[in-house]
């Protein structure tokens, strides 16, 4: 590991501890509250024993448990848990903003794995007062933010020596991809598209603060709807301005879009660089902007579409 | 639909007040002009009237003194163009709809939206996002592209012909009927839009979100097609029933003296304000308020009349889409905002403000 990606690291955890702080600081709390009555606990120990029964709630989360080999004991997942295959034929809790206690509950969890922002707040509590232990992971848009849920997911299975041969190999991939950046001379404009615009026409693409404008800044691209926030529709004399020279677009969004032909057909297409040479790269979304344990991998595949030029160096 | 026609010219006041009732249409008719300008000048891509000028010359092959480069002249002829001629046959298509189905129902608040046009499309969009995926992935690309539309149009259509079906018995049509089997398909539409929405994933929900929100964006020559050619159709023919909707005011057996083809009239409301609704929710995705606003705005200025009324109501709708659009497509440049906010932001308070200076009632019908 880098300096330079030693520092991402900690820039990256600083904020988030004092978010993460209140769920442990309730977790250390019961703890010591088990301590005092003994046996009584509620809360075992800081990892979760082997054979304990988990609900992962968050894509990138699950990926995360899987990655780790503990794929097998998940009991349950949630709606945003698509990979593995393994994960999709779990049984759903339902969408992980909106779970409900009960449902959770007849599953009989020993441990919930919640990705931040897993929700409403109250049935969280209704759990955690039902002696489900909660395990929030924190959730972010950066590769590094990857490597933190490795971390937390790991050492709370217990599962130290995965996680750390993990995470490793995560920052192998980002290492590589860095270096792979900083030869890049020309960085491309490229544009992430990403489902329809308004009325069904158009598109929407990922403006300035989203996941995807963040991968394109690490693969060595730059941001042509960098002017935007959010994934928000683009007019057609907007994306005539912003003149990407590449579009980037997840399989999904090409199909609904009726593939390449329809793609580029889009009012203002034809008058940008991308239009005119038909220059497009197609993504595995849950890989590109789930942050998960793939992020390193899915840059990596993204940099070799995007600067064919430059050939990969071997380490 | 013929003998409507045929019988449309006879009226007994004479020529001079026929000039003076079609002295409304010309005003709007300009001020449409008028919009139609300023939409073609105004964008994000800055373009200089001259220039517009010179690029609207030129496509015809006349030469003005304004240079231009190649982007203005795409971005006039393939962007604006395009975009302008959907607003104004969509704004004119709604607003002829709504000013339809006011007259049959007799009821100010009526709208296709009633009998089920808007929420039968939402239905069947949504059920396309959602797990239509892998059957647009198999569709050729041109009608992948359009599927959406296709589904819109197919959902709102079948939504009018089943709540028409209910409706009409022995071969005729309760207007009351209707419109309670309209709210009883709203309600099951709405259920099943649940029922999706329930099972989607955010990206699906969001691209739903957006759509029954409505935008002109999107649009190309190739793309206006046969919704065009649809809403034209509409519109070219609506106007002709305005003798009819006259004396179907005054009650269905007073009409039927007067010598009116009662159920033949009903139907052809219908069957045009579900054309015309359904191709401008397959055009655009779904926009509010337009279809109930403009016929008030009309009734609120020149009164009841409907040969007057549903000529006059297409013009007003295209002038009012147009202008909401425009503030659509710059006030958040570069990105775009949905038009359904704008024109119900817009649309609602002005309105709330002219029935607030109509203490006698002229809105009503």
């Amino acid at each position: 590991m880098t300096q330079a990606n030693a520092r991402a690291v900690t820039q990256a955890k600083a904020p988030r501890n004092n978010r993460l702080r209140p769920a442990r600081g309730l977790a250390s709390g019961l703890l010591s509250v088990g301590t005092l009555l003994g046996a009584f606990s509620p809360v075992q120990a800081q990892t979760i024993p082997e054979g304990a029964r988990i609900v992962s709630l968050g894509g990138s989360v699950t990926e995360t448990v899987f990655a780790l080999g503990a794929g097998h004991r998940v009991v349950a997942v949630d709606q945003s848990s698509l990979y593995p295959a393994e994960a999709r034929a779990l049984p759903q809790v339902g969408y992980f903003r909106t779970l409900s206690a009960e449902g959770v509950l007849s599953l009989k969890p020993d441990v919930v794995l919640a990705s931040e922002g897993s929700g409403p707040p109250p049935v969280l509590e209704q759990l955690e007062a039902a002696g489900v232990r909660i395990v929030w992971v924190t959730d972010g848009s950066t590769p590094e933010a990857a490597l933190e849920k490795i971390e937390v997911v790991a050492e709370s299975l217990g599962l130290d020596a995965e996680g750390e041969a993990l995470r490793r190999r995560v920052e192998t991939e980002l290492e590589r991809a860095s270096h792979l950046r900083s030869r890049v001379e020309d960085w491309p404009s490229a544009l992430f598209v990403w489902g329809r615009g308004g009325g069904g026409g158009g598109v929407r693409v990922a403006g300035s603060g989203t996941g995807a404008a963040t991968m394109l800044e690490r693969a060595g691209a730059q941001n042509a709807a960098a002017a935007m926030n959010g994934y928000q529709p683009i007019s057609a004399e907007a994306l005539v301005l912003a003149a990407p020279e590449v579009i980037v677009t997840p399989q999904s969004t090409l199909d609904a879009l009726g593939g390449a032909d329809g793609l580029f057909a889009l009012p203002g297409m034809s008058a940008t660089p991308a239009g005119q040479n038909r220059r497009m790269v197609v993504v595995d979304l849950l890989a590109f902007i789930g942050f998960g344990p793939r992020v390193g991998a899915a840059l990596n595949g993204f940099m070799a579409d995007l600067h064919p030029l430059l050939s990969s160096p071997r380490e | 639909m013929s003998s409507a026609a045929q019988s449309l010219p006879r009226r007994a006041p004479g020529a001079a007040s026929l000039a003076a009732e079609r002295a409304p249409l010309v005003v709007l008719g300009v001020m449409l002009l008028g919009t139609v300008v300023v939409c073609l000048c105004v964008g994000a891509v800055p373009v200089a009237p001259g220039q517009v000028a010179a690029v609207l010359a030129s496509a015809i092959g006349v030469e003005l003194p304004w240079a231009f480069g190649e982007r203005e002249a795409l971005v006039i002829l393939q962007i604006r163009a395009p975009r302008i001629l959907l607003g104004v046959l969509v704004g004119g298509g709604l607003a002829v709809s709504g000013a339809l189905m006011q007259g049959l129902f007799r009821n100010p608040l009526a709208d296709p939206g009633l009998v089920g046009a808007s929420s039968g499309a939402a239905l069947a969009a949504l059920t396309l996002l959602v797990i239509g995926g892998p059957l647009v992935a198999l569709l050729p690309g041109p009608l992948a592209g359009a599927a959406l539309s296709l589904a819109a149009f197919g959902g709102g259509t079948l939504a009018v012909i089943i709540v028409y079906r209910f409706a009409t018995n022995g071969g005729r049509t309760s207007v009351t009927t209707m419109l309670l089997s309209g709210i009883a398909m709203n309600a099951l539409a709405a259920a099943g839009v649940g029922m999706l929405v329930f099972i989607s994933n955010d990206a699906q929900l969001r691209d739903f979100t957006f759509w029954s929100l409505g935008s002109l964006g999107g649009v190309t020559w190739s793309r206006l097609g046969a919704g065009a050619l649809l809403l034209c159709l509409g519109l070219a023919l609506a106007p002709l029933l305005g003798r009819s909707l006259n004396a179907l005011l005054l009650g269905e057996v007073e009409a039927r003296h007067l010598g009116i083809p009662v159920q033949r009239t009903k139907a052809m409301v219908i069957f045009l304000s579900t054309l015309t609704a359904g191709a401008a929710i397959a055009l655009t995705g779904i926009i509010g308020f337009v279809g109930l606003v403009a016929p008030h705005l009309i009734r609120l200025a020149i009164g009841p009349d409907h040969r007057v009324l549903l000529p006059a109501s297409i013009l007003l709708g295209g002038t009012l889409l147009l202008s909401a659009d425009l503030v659509a497509r710059t006030v958040a440049s570069p990105a775009e905002m949905p038009i359904g906010i704008v024109t119900a932001f817009i649309g609602a308070p002005f309105f709330l403000w002219l029935l607030s200076r109509d203490p006698a009632g002229r809105a009503q019908l």
